[in-house]
């Protein structure tokens, strides 16, 4: 079971209180209408699917509700740490691996 | 290699077994081959063995970072059917289910090819008006798919209650009969042992770290623990980590890798005789011929590579099961594993030329690949081997993506994901 820190409620809650959303910092381009096929695809399917820290949204859906982001460790699962959704992205040669 | 045969059988009881060769050499690289395949999976020794055996190349070698078959061959519930939904891949899947039929006979090795048939219960109106569909769109297609009554399903597997007061009322069901189970790691030992006869070397606990490119783009060869192999073709079949040996190609893939887990209870006296799902609780369990419940589900919800997965999803599973057969309900779990599946968006798999001359891709394929061994295995040989793919494979392109021609199977494989 992962322990998972919800940065709106402050507090460390158990997996099934949240749903995992998908890769973090994929800003939807603008100017739709000038973009091409391949701009498209790299948006909407092309996913980095890193094996290590990785970058990730989740939602506290049976919580506050808020979507927020974090850095986990797929190769371990790890939560590296977790922060607001309007949070510029940390580096990860600042992060320790121990979770707030 | 010596055959298996009575007579082979009998010597070699006679002489106390002691006299059997080995199935395949563990090989060293050389210095260079026609293809490297990246992955001793059943689908890279497959392809291996279908390019040696159809195609006349043989100067081949199959890679593995691990032992072969000990990726997702050996981390699934070697369930196989074929009743998907869309012309695309019901033609894809039938074609692997026409190689399943007389695949022991063609390898000379016993796969276990059992078809016990595969039941997909209904349980409300909304499941009994899709599978319906499923079963006509299937006939149409020429894949073998039947609805059967309650009472039709409880005769064909007698230890289903179809009580109509149980909280998931099986209301009818569809059925493939030509559908069952194999033994997964045969699989890869008879298509390792078939390659290997015809000189393909295999070569294990050597990961391979990045492919390597020519100054015009093209493939020049890969990198491995063992040192720079040469390659005019390389063949990626590397499961939930084709996005991390692709990416050392430059090539960035629509890929997301999540853990799929599956357990296994104590071995009890044959009491299963078929392959059950159900869609609305979310499981799926069948019984091997060692006498173990074999059950599973979806993937996690995160991605992963840990190969190991989240107890709740465990959880669910288990309940999913209990709900419907309350019968299993004091029986002990043995053992639970996680292997890693790369998951495409519109959940079809991939296997595909790429933007890469002389590198080709075969996975995507996310929680169904086991029961498409055969027939991926022997598309992506003709792929590598012609430099174009074969008509049942065409329309599995990387580039679908871009140009959108997606095959969206992601609610209608006939299973949740």
């Amino acid at each position: 079971m992962l322990l998972i820190h919800c940065p709106y409620c402050d507090e460390t809650l158990p997996e099934l209180e949240f749903t995992h959303a998908g890769e973090a910092h994929i800003a939807r381009p603008e100017n739709h209408g000038g973009l091409s096929d391949s701009d498209w695809e790299s948006y909407l399917f092309i996913r980095t699917n890193v094996k290590g820290p990785q970058y990730e949204r989740w939602r506290h859906l049976h919580g506050c509700g808020r979507f927020f982001n974090a850095v986990r460790n797929t190769v371990t699962d790890r939560f590296l740490t977790t922060y607001k959704a309007d949070e510029p992205r940390p580096e990860l040669s600042t992060l320790t691996g121990d979770e707030k | 290699m010596s055959r298996f045969n009575a007579l082979n059988l009998l010597k070699n009881a006679l002489s106390g077994n002691k006299n059997w060769t080995e199935q395949w050499p563990d090989s060293q690289p050389k210095s260079e081959y026609d293809v490297i395949i990246v992955g001793a999976g059943g689908h890279g020794l497959g392809a291996a063995y279908y390019l040696a055996t159809q195609h006349g190349i043989t100067n081949i070698a199959v890679i593995d970072k691990g032992w072969l078959g000990g990726g997702n061959t050996g981390r699934n519930t070697t369930i196989i059917r074929s009743n998907y939904l869309y012309d695309e891949s019901a033609r894809l899947f039938d074609h692997a289910l026409d190689l399943w039929q007389d695949l022991s006979q063609e390898l000379n090795y016993n796969v276990m090819y059992s078809n016990r048939g595969v039941l997909m219960l209904a349980h409300t109106v909304h499941d009994v008006q899709s599978f319906k569909r499923h079963v006509h769109s299937n006939r149409l297609n020429g894949v073998d798919n039947q609805w059967l009554t309650k009472e039709e399903c409880k005769e064909y597997c007698p230890p289903l209650s179809i009580d109509p007061n149980a909280r998931y009322p099986v209301v009818g069901g569809a059925l493939q009969k030509r559908a069952g189970t194999a033994r997964h790691d045969a699989v890869a030992w008879g298509y390792a042992r078939g390659a290997a006869a015809r000189g393909v070397d295999i070569i294990q606990n050597c990961s391979v770290n990045a492919i390597r490119r020519n100054a015009d783009g093209s493939v020049a060869g890969v990198e491995t623990d063992k040192g720079y192999i040469r390659a005019k073709k390389v063949a990626v079949s590397a499961a939930g980590h084709t996005s991390v040996v692709m990416e050392t190609a430059g090539v960035r893939m629509p890929l997301e890798s999540y853990p799929l887990q599956a357990l296994v209870s104590e071995p009890i006296k044959p009491i299963f005789p078929c392959v059950v799902m159900s869609n609305a609780v979310h499981a799926y369990i069948s019984q091997s011929d060692k006498g173990e419940l074999v059950i599973g589900s979806g993937t996690d919800q995160y991605t992963s590579y840990s190969q190991r997965g989240g107890l709740p999803l465990i959880e669910h599973t288990v309940a999913a099961i209990t709900e419907i057969f309350p019968m299993f309900n004091r029986m002990r779990m043995l053992r639970k594993w996680g292997g890693i599946v790369d998951v495409t968006p519109d959940r079809s798999a991939i296997i595909s030329k790429t933007p890469v001359e002389g590198l080709y891709v075969n996975c995507g394929w996310g929680t169904g690949g086991f029961k498409a061994t055969p027939g991926a295995a022997h598309t992506f040989a003709h792929t590598i081997a012609k430099n174009e793919p074969h008509p049942i494979n065409a329309p599995f392109t990387l580039d679908r993506f871009r140009t959108g021609r997606l095959i969206d199977e992601a609610a209608a494989a006939a299973v949740a994901h």
